[in-house]
């Protein structure tokens, strides 16, 4: 995979060096800019994905323990919003809500984001073998030792899928973040499509394939990685 | 006799049910004996053991451990002082063997080096090589060795009192006739106070030290040993729980060292012909061979010897297999009588080495025994009733 990606960015390379590029083209193709724009993208990913997962998983781990049965269908009506507003939508909203620039757009990534997370903490800790935690209880393990010991790390392939789900939706978002000002790499594809330079909207395009591609590949690796031996 | 648990007016009922699970318990569990909880399924077994560790807290009642009310102490301190085997044994799937069976010890703030030297400890006693499993994690075992480190884990840190609920439940006859004496032989060692649910009569026969017969919402309706409630089920329940086949249940109460060995002639494995006729004398019977160790190898008899030149005293003859413990009940040795080559079973100790002897006159007279002793218990109680 990874020499994959290096194949087609070698590629883009060639490519882009064999075509003679105009003022506004040599604004945006240049390695400062795109350097820039790609961490700028990957901070609005991680930050983001960071954010859905301290606030997801408490959250499901809470709505999961018994005496929470009552409030767990609202929150997730709560956290379901986020998902029915189309992405575009929702970093609108929030730039009239609140003002435009990195952290509205972060703060939607994460509304838009949260749901997979949450739902997956909570179906990882609901699948584990109720015999298990009875028997973890039985030998006098505390509630919050059965949780931290046995219910979450039994959750764990789970959860992690789930925020694998939750980083690939972010990294394609965040390229919608330029338009509240959010920066990235949409702003690349942006300029390309408003100055009507198809080769920067192309460029702009293949480097958010990649990175959405990499970012995948990366949680691939730590899904197995994090994933207990034994199960 | 001191009373280890004893429950007063126990009582369950679940929320939004009619009938209680468990309705007015009374019972004492003497200390050091395993007591057996047997009745149809669904009877309420399981949930009056989980009362004991108060898994499920009683609606009403109390639970005394000794002579301590812990119907209200912390919960999780007291489930650290019972062993629990659960129904399916419930292993943690992502911690190793020795994760597993250190769990309680960990919790209980054990130094590294006792825990690790506890769990070797009982692997070992439950004839599983430390080196060997210590690391493996329990998708990696057999049924029947996930049992054993059920067990092995429910007794990591030596509490007196252990539950066990059906530990020995989904497994082949085979495997779980083997787990068991294997756990009686422990238990003979250790004298734990052992409540074990089954809801198999003849597990409850062979492994009680006392038998509670329960009926629907735990309902007692007999509480004895295992003799007194073959010799006389209090009612048609229990007589048709028991079933029929009484009298070879029988066979289940008495072990081999509950009864009189006999010897036979043996020889060692190098010893010359000569040697062999003589232990032989005028029989027409066999002699044991036995090895170095006086391990129990052939049985041979004079025509064996005639009929086979130079070979060794290991290589001619009949197998000797039908191999008893002392703790062996007259019911297992009697089948390995019946299925071996040679029809008189040899009794060995843990160790391999020859004790004894068995022969069916043997048993038969052990059985004529203990109907007499049936009979004059009846007389007597009728004598009593007037
Ligand atoms: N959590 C619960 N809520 C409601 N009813 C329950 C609960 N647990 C058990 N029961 C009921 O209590 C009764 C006794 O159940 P229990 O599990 O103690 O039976 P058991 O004797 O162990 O049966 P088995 O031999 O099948 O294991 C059953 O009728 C069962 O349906
Ligand atoms: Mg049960």
């Amino acid at each position: 995979m990874p020499a994959l990606l290096a194949a087609v960015l070698l590629a883009l390379y060639l490519w882009v060096g064999s075509q003679t590029l105009d003022s506004i083209e040599r604004a945006r193709v240049n390695l400062d800019f795109i350097l820039s724009a790609t961490s700028r993208h990957v901070q609005l990913t991680v930050v983001s994905t960071v954010l859905v997962l301290l606030i997801a998983i408490p959250t499901g781990v809470l709505l999961t323990r018994s005496f929470a049965r009552r409030i767990s269908p609202p929150t997730i009506a709560v956290f379901n919003i986020g998902v029915a507003i189309p992405s575009i939508g929702l970093l609108a909203l929030f730039s009239v809500v609140w003002d435009i620039g990195f952290w509205p757009a972060v703060l939607a990534l994460v509304a838009y984001s949260a749901l997979p997370v949450l739902r997956n903490t909570m179906v990882g800790l609901q699948q584990v073998d109720p015999t298990v935690i009875e028997s973890a209880r039985g030998m006098g393990m505390s509630k919050l030792g059965v949780l931290a010991r046995i219910e979450l790390p039994l959750a764990v392939p789970v959860i992690l899928a789930g925020v694998r789900t939750a980083l690939v939706i972010n990294v394609g978002t965040a390229a919608l973040a330029t338009f509240i000002n959010g920066g990235g790499l949409g702003e690349i594809i942006i300029t390309g499509i408003g100055q009507n330079r198809q080769l920067v909207t192309v460029v702009g395009a293949v480097l958010t394939a990649v990175l959405a591609l990499l970012i995948d590949y990366l949680a691939g690796l730590a899904e197995d990685f994090l994933r207990p031996r034994g199960l | 006799m001191t009373i280890k648990i004893r429950l007063e007016n126990l009582t369950k009922r679940f929320p939004g049910e009619r009938e209680p699970a468990v309705d007015s318990l009374s019972m004492e569990i003497p200390e050091g004996e395993i007591v057996i909880l047997v009745g149809p399924s669904g009877c309420g077994k399981t949930t009056t053991m989980k009362l004991i560790n108060r898994l499920i807290e009683p609606t009403s009642g109390r639970i005394f451990l000794e002579d301590e009310d812990v119907t209200k102490v912390d919960p999780d301190g007291l489930r650290r002082r019972i062993g629990y085997v659960i129904q399916q044994i419930g292993l943690f799937p992502h911690m190793t063997i020795y994760e597993n069976i250190a769990t309680v010890p960990k919790l209980l703030g054990w130094n590294r080096a006792q825990i690790s030297a506890r769990v070797d400890e009982l692997l070992t006693t439950i004839g599983m090589d430390p080196a060997t499993y210590r690391s493996r994690y329990p998708k990696e075992l057999s049924g029947g060795q996930r049992q054993r480190v059920g067990v092995a884990r429910a007794m990591s840190a030596d509490p007196d009192v252990m539950l066990m609920d059906e530990p020995f439940g989904a497994i082949d006859p085979i495997t779980r006739d083997r787990l068991q004496n294997e756990f009686l032989r422990i238990q003979s060692e250790i004298k734990k106070t052992i409540v074990f649910v089954t809801h198999d009569i003849d597990e409850a026969i062979k492994m009680g030290d006392r038998i509670a017969i329960l009926r629907d919402h735990s309902h007692i309706a007999q509480y004895d040993t295992p003799e007194a409630i073959l010799v006389d089920p209090a009612d048609d329940f229990v007589a048709e729980f028991i079933g029929r086949g009484a009298g070879l249940k029988r066979l289940n109460l008495s072990r081999v060292n509950d009864i009189e060995m006999s010897e036979c002639a043996t020889v060692q494995a190098g010893a010359d012909r000569d040697e062999v006729r003589r232990a032989l004398g005028e029989t027409d019977r066999c002699v044991l061979v036995l090895d170095e160790q006086r391990r129990p190898r052939r049985w041979v008899n004079a025509d064996h010897l005639e009929l086979v030149g130079g070979r060794s005293l290991t290589e001619i003859g009949l197998p000797a297999d039908a191999v008893v413990r002392p703790y062996s009940t007259l019911s297992d040795t009697l089948n390995e009588m019946l299925v071996a080559d040679y029809a008189t079973a040899i009794v060995v100790g843990d160790d391999g080495v020859y004790q004894g002897v068995i022969d069916i006159d043997t048993i038969n007279e052990a059985v004529r025994g203990m109907r007499a002793a049936e009979r004059s218990r009846l007389a007597d109680r009728l004598g009593e009733g007037g």
